[in-house]
């Protein structure tokens, strides 16, 4: 694998962006940097602007309004980035599947690297998914190898 | 040889002691909140990670004009280091005024985030560029006047070598009163020049997330990073060559330089992990008003012998 790929999974800087979740995804995101769970183990830390971020967090169900910021942010992120669906809503739109204001899931707008389910998932179940989604990465970079 | 000590002594051992000294900040930090903290090699993980992305330069800026000033900001710091490290390792080498080279040579950082702020074209990183210069104005001031105090009790010598050998010969400033007080407002001073909490100001992640970083990706966020972990480093250096004598490699002495420097960045990571973020105008009150008045205090009294 190479360096950059290495560099990229061992310091993954997320950045938090709720399409209009009902915050307690975002509530549980934050968890995951508290003491109990301390995701900078992992040397991922959490950053403000979108220029510094490597992982894309989305909560929340892609409203109308926030599609286009949505948009906008992910094609500001600096590439290579990884995008992480966290929630029902980010999911499937949850209970707002049959609501005028959410027309298209998530991963039919930008495309969807892994999908953390629950409402709201356990910062422990966020933290597999992202380590799940790493050692995805590291297996198809060897297998392209 | 001046090329290879530009390139030894003020890039590659500055920045490897930076990078461990910002490895100690996050790691102390961590213990401090009661968290395990990031792995040894992740400052250089997370600047190699940075050279790898894409670096983006938003629409409507000038390239160059965007992309120099981390370069500029870099360079300066080499530089600075580099003329420590001499006098350091041999004070004879000292030129007359290279005092007032290393002080000016060390706004120059401060001078390019400014530059990299203005340049980025984003509202929030021209609030954050501002506030930088505010902060520049405001604890330049009690620093130079904290420098003063080592230059009058090496009789008026502005050579860093002298000011090394002078406290050699009759033991370090910092026992002094005059020189602890002039040292503790450079340590406040030293605090604001690294953009730590809390004159953090410029940068304030939760309220203008980032300053005149927020534009900046891939390399030159990398460099900037790069510049910020390396001046972990000659900042606390330079002032224990002003007021501790320097950090000397011969025997035991190398056991008391190391405890010197990990002292220092220690005591600026409590401090940061200690304060809330003061506002501007409070940091501008802080240093013009209590910090001068103490630095003139600490140079009436060096004057006076003590």
């Amino acid at each position: 694998m190479s360096i950059k790929l290495n560099a990229l999974l061992k310091s993954p800087w997320v950045f938090h962006l709720s399409t209009g979740s009902c915050n307690n995804c975002d509530i549980e995101v934050l968890d995951c940097l508290t003491p109990r769970f301390d995701i900078e183990r992992f040397g991922m830390l959490l950053v403000g602007s979108i220029k510094h971020a490597d992982v894309l967090l989305v909560t929340g169900s892609a409203n109308r309004k926030s599609v286009v910021r949505l948009k906008r942010l992910y094609e500001q992120i600096p590439k290579p980035c990884l995008v992480v669906a966290i929630g029902e809503c980010a999911l499937s739109r949850g209970m707002f599947i049959h609501s005028y204001n959410c027309p298209v899931p998530l991963d039919k707008i930008i495309p969807v690297d892994i999908y953390i389910p629950g409402c709201p998932p356990k910062p422990e179940a966020i933290i597999a998914g992202v380590v799940k989604l790493i050692n995805r990465v590291r297996e198809k970079a060897a297998v392209k190898k | 040889m001046a090329l290879f000590v530009l390139f030894f002594y003020g890039f590659v051992v500055t920045a490897a002691i930076g990078l461990v000294a910002s490895w100690i900040d996050r790691k102390v930090t961590a213990r401090v909140q009661y968290r395990v903290g990031p792995p040894f090699l992740q400052p250089v993980v997370d600047i190699v990670k940075l050279l790898g992305k894409e670096t983006l330069v938003p629409a409507g800026v000038s390239k160059a004009v965007f992309l120099l000033p981390p370069v500029v900001g870099l360079s300066s710091v080499i530089a600075v280091s580099a003329l420590l490290w001499v006098n350091n390792l041999n004070p004879a080498e000292s030129f007359l005024g290279d005092l007032i080279v290393v002080v000016y040579l060390l706004t120059l950082p401060a001078l390019a985030i400014m530059m990299g702020g203005f340049a980025s074209r984003n509202p929030l990183a021209s609030v954050g560029a501002s506030r930088e210069m505010k902060l520049l104005l405001s604890y330049e001031l009690p620093f130079v006047l904290a420098i003063l105090v080592p230059v009058i009790k090496s009789g008026f010598d502005i050579r860093l070598g002298a000011i090394l050998s002078v406290q050699a010969d009759n033991g370090v400033f910092a026992g002094s009163l005059s020189g602890f007080l002039a040292l503790v407002v450079a340590i406040l001073c030293m605090q604001a020049k690294l953009g730590l909490v809390p004159f953090d100001i410029a940068e304030a992640e939760t309220e203008i997330v980032g300053g005149p970083l927020i534009e900046y990706s891939g390399s030159g966020l990398a460099v900037y990073r790069l510049m910020k972990n390396m001046l972990l480093f000659t900042l606390p250096f330079f002032l224990m060559i002003l007021f501790m004598g320097g950090l000397r490699l011969d025997g035991m002495h190398l056991v008391y330089g190391i405890l010197k420097y990990v002292g220092l960045v220690a005591l600026a990571t409590v401090i940061r992990n200690t304060n809330p973020r003061v506002r501007i105008d409070q940091a501008v009150r802080f240093f013009w008003g209590r910090m001068t008045l103490l630095a003139f205090v600490a140079v009436l009294l060096a004057l006076r012998g003590y």
